[in-house]
This record gives structure tokens, sequence and C-alpha cells, in this order.
């Protein structure tokens, strides 16, 4: 979707500010909203891609004006109940101050999995990889000329606006990886490889760019063609 | 691990002591909590062990030890540019958020720049959580479109003649930095050398200061 979070190329955010000694989280709820997204992320009702997406559909003017972990809590209670764990109701009915008609420490329902404080040292080590081990063969080596397609999906991509229809080559190629358009949509992994696509400043940005610098973006074969 | 008090923190005994109530985020994240907790669908223990992991645990050091590696052994360092999550996990450092790595290396005229202009893809393993300044608007907006302009807001003026490659970290391959190792540091131990690389080096809003003699 063409969404508030696609930021690359905007002006007027204001400058870049560095905090120094920054802590890791700033407040307690950044803390619990961060590990209730891993937590629940971890029931493996839905995926990563699937997460981004849900952030993403935060009206933008919310977007603009919150943090971060908002954006994650945001997405969080947006899974839970598209996938059915909680209801809107229940989670209005907690902040009135009611329980909601829930009973107290109920068991989770049949087949979830929930995480244990045992398990997240594992669980992170072992992280979960995008990358499929199929041989599926590459459209594109190092060095070919590609364009990346001026496509405008209305679900989730991954194809930043600012590469749209314009020109640049292949640096190399990552390998074979989820596709997050179809991923995030509920409809498979559709795997195929993914490329690092080196674009030009003055190709992205016209003649006021520098002629030295470029960007590199990951691609993958589905939002390329041959230049 | 210590076991917080998840009812006890610090921001709220200060706002409890001016007096102040609780934002309405704050009173969503403990609606939500107490109602998965309820649902059974949520341990608070394993929060507290996420926190602990994140806040104690996984961070910048773990980077410096690399790039520090990399520093004082080529071998490793051959290693590193050929296939950069063996390399890494060979120290130790792998999973959530660094399951696919690459590294670049900063040279004389070659400088790498790491961002995510759609959310605040960063390699945790290696970095621990981003900063503020990383997922913010203003970064992820310009790093792309005027990378020399955001350098210099945070300190670092590049010449004309260094190339500035912006990695844009649209997959889920997760870039790391491996900076200049800077002049008069011949003699220093891999210790001492990880100590000077700090997690703006590493992803490429800063370079590695030589020692003060």
């Amino acid at each position: 979707m063409n969404g508030i979070h696609d930021l690359g190329g905007m002006h007027g955010m204001g400058p870049a500010v560095r905090e120094e000694n920054e802590p890791v989280f700033h407040h307690e709820w950044e803390r619990r909203a961060f590990a209730m997204t891993l937590a629940a992320g971890s029931l493996g009702k839905w995926n990563l891609d699937m997460s981004r997406y849900a952030r993403e559909q935060m009206p933008p003017a919310e977007y603009l004006s919150t943090s971060y972990y908002e954006h994650w809590l945001y997405g969080l209670g947006r899974l839970l109940v598209e996938h059915g764990l909680v209801t809107r109701e229940e989670i209005e009915a907690r902040l009135a101050g009611k329980t909601g008609g829930q009973v107290r420490a109920q068991r989770a329902p049949e087949g979830i999995r929930v995480l244990r404080a045992a398990d997240v040292d594992e669980l992170l080590r072992r992280g979960g990889s995008a990358r499929v081990a199929e041989d599926i063969r590459p459209r594109f080596k190092p060095g070919d000329r590609v364009v990346a397609r001026e496509i405008h999906p209305v679900g989730h991509t991954r194809l930043p606006r600012y590469v749209r229809g314009r020109h640049g080559a292949i640096d190399r190629d990552h390998g074979v990886f989820v596709f997050p358009d179809a991923h995030a949509m509920g409809q498979g992994r559709k795997p195929q490889h993914c490329y690092s696509v080196r674009f030009a400043a003055r190709e992205l940005w016209g003649s006021d760019a520098s002629p030295r610098d470029a960007v590199y973006v990951d691609l993958w074969d589905d939002y390329l063609d041959p230049a | 691990m210590a076991m917080t008090d998840p009812h006890h923190d610090h921001d709220e005994t200060q706002r409890r002591e001016h007096g102040a109530p609780l934002s309405d985020t704050e009173l969503r994240v403990k609606a939500l909590e107490s109602l998965l907790v309820d649902k059974g669908l949520v341990d608070r223990v394993a929060l507290d062990r996420l926190i602990d992991t994140y806040e104690t645990k996984i961070g910048p050091r773990n980077g410096a030890r690399v790039v520090a590696r990399a520093w004082a052994d080529l071998e490793y360092k051959k290693r590193l540019l050929e296939n950069a999550t063996a390399a890494i996990a060979e120290l130790g450092f792998t999973g959530r958020q660094g399951e696919d790595m690459v590294v670049l290396e900063n040279t004389p005229k070659v400088h790498n720049l790491v961002v995510c202009t759609l959310c605040s893809c960063y390699p945790w393993p290696v970095l621990g959580l981003p900063p503020v300044w990383y997922k913010s608007a203003p970064y992820r907006s310009r790093a792309v479109i005027d990378p020399r302009g955001v350098l210099r807001e945070l300190g670092l003026d590049l010449p004309d003649d260094v190339e500035i490659r912006v990695w844009d970290s649209t997959a889920e391959v997760r870039y790391l930095v491996l900076p200049e190792r800077p002049e008069g540091t011949e003699a220093m131990s891999e210790e001492e050398l990880a100590a000077l690389v700090t997690r703006d080096t590493m992803i490429g809003v800063a370079r590695v200061e030589a020692p003060r003699r």
C-alpha cells in the first residue's frame, strides 16, 4: 500500500537528532509493549510480514504523531482481534476497569503453545530465517541492468515508492526468500530470489544529487524487469 | 534473571509522587497485558525475560566484538565479508533479526550507511534494539535522499570524493558496517579495540575515533 510508513525521500520531517546515552527503553509501557509483541508473535497465529502490514494500517496522521512502540501496540491490538484471540469489547472493558466477564487465569486455547521464560533464550537464538531452501532459478545475476516495476499494490509490499520505475543494477543475489507481498496477505510464501539492487543517487533524485553516491535496495524477482 | 514486578516501575512511581495520571498509552498497555495474561496467552515471567535480554545481554557490545575480531584477524575479516552470518555466529551471535547478515566494509573512499525506510529493520543480535533516531521519520525519510545532510546533522562531514552507499533494509537481510580501523591502534588488543567501537560506527553515522594519547 502507498502508506505513510513508506517514508524514503520525503522532506519536512525535521533534523535527525541523537540522544546521548540513550536507554534501551524510555518507559515501562515500551518494555511491556515490546515483550508482548514478541510473545504474542510466538503463538504462531501470524508472521512477521503480517505484523508489518498491521502497523502500516495505522491512520497516517496518527502514525506520524506517535512513537515506534505505539505503532507496535497498534499492530498488536489489530492482529489479536483479527485472529480472534481477543475482541475489541474485551479490550475496551479492561480499559474501563472491568474484567470483561473473563474468568481470571484461563488456559490458552487448544493447540496454542504459550511462550515460557525457559523458552525465551532458544526462541531468540534460533530466530526465524525467511530464507527458503528451494532450488529456484534466479531471473537475474550480479551486474544485470534492471528496472523496478511501476506497481502500486494495495496490500503489503516492500517495494518503496522512491525506486518504482527507476533503473539500477543487481549488486548481489541474496538467495531465495519468502515473498512478503504474498506472505503478509496469507497467500503463502511464493519463494523467489531477493537481490541487492544498486540505484545511482542521480537516477533516484536527479542532477542535484551526488554523482558518486548510490542507494542499495533489497528487491525480489517480482519487483523487477530487465532493463 | 532478575524478576521484576510489572506493577512497580520507575515511571509509575514518579508519576504517583507527582500526582499525574497514567497516559492513554500506558493504560492501553496495562489493559492489554492483563487481558492476555488472564486469557493464558502470555506469561508475565516470559515478558520479563524478553525485556531483560535486550536491556542487559544483547547490545552493541556484541557488534563491537565482531568488528574488533575483524580488525585483529584478517582471516576472520575475510570470512566475515564472504559469509557474515556464519562468521558472526562463530562469536555466538545468532537469531532473531540477524538470521541473514551482510557486513559492509568502509574504506577511505567508500562509506556505508544503513537505514530501513519502510519500518526500522536493524541487526538485533549484534546491535540490540535500535535507537529512537533510527526509527524516526527524519532519519528514515532523508537518509536515502540526503545522506550527506543527515550525516552532518549527526556530526559526520564526509568529503565529496568519498562515495556514500546507503543500504535500505527492505528485506530480511540485516546489515552491519565494518568501520575503518583508526591509526595508532596497531598495538591494541582485541578487547581494547572493541572498546573503541560504538553503535553509531556500525550503522555508519560515525567514524571510529583514534584513541587519545
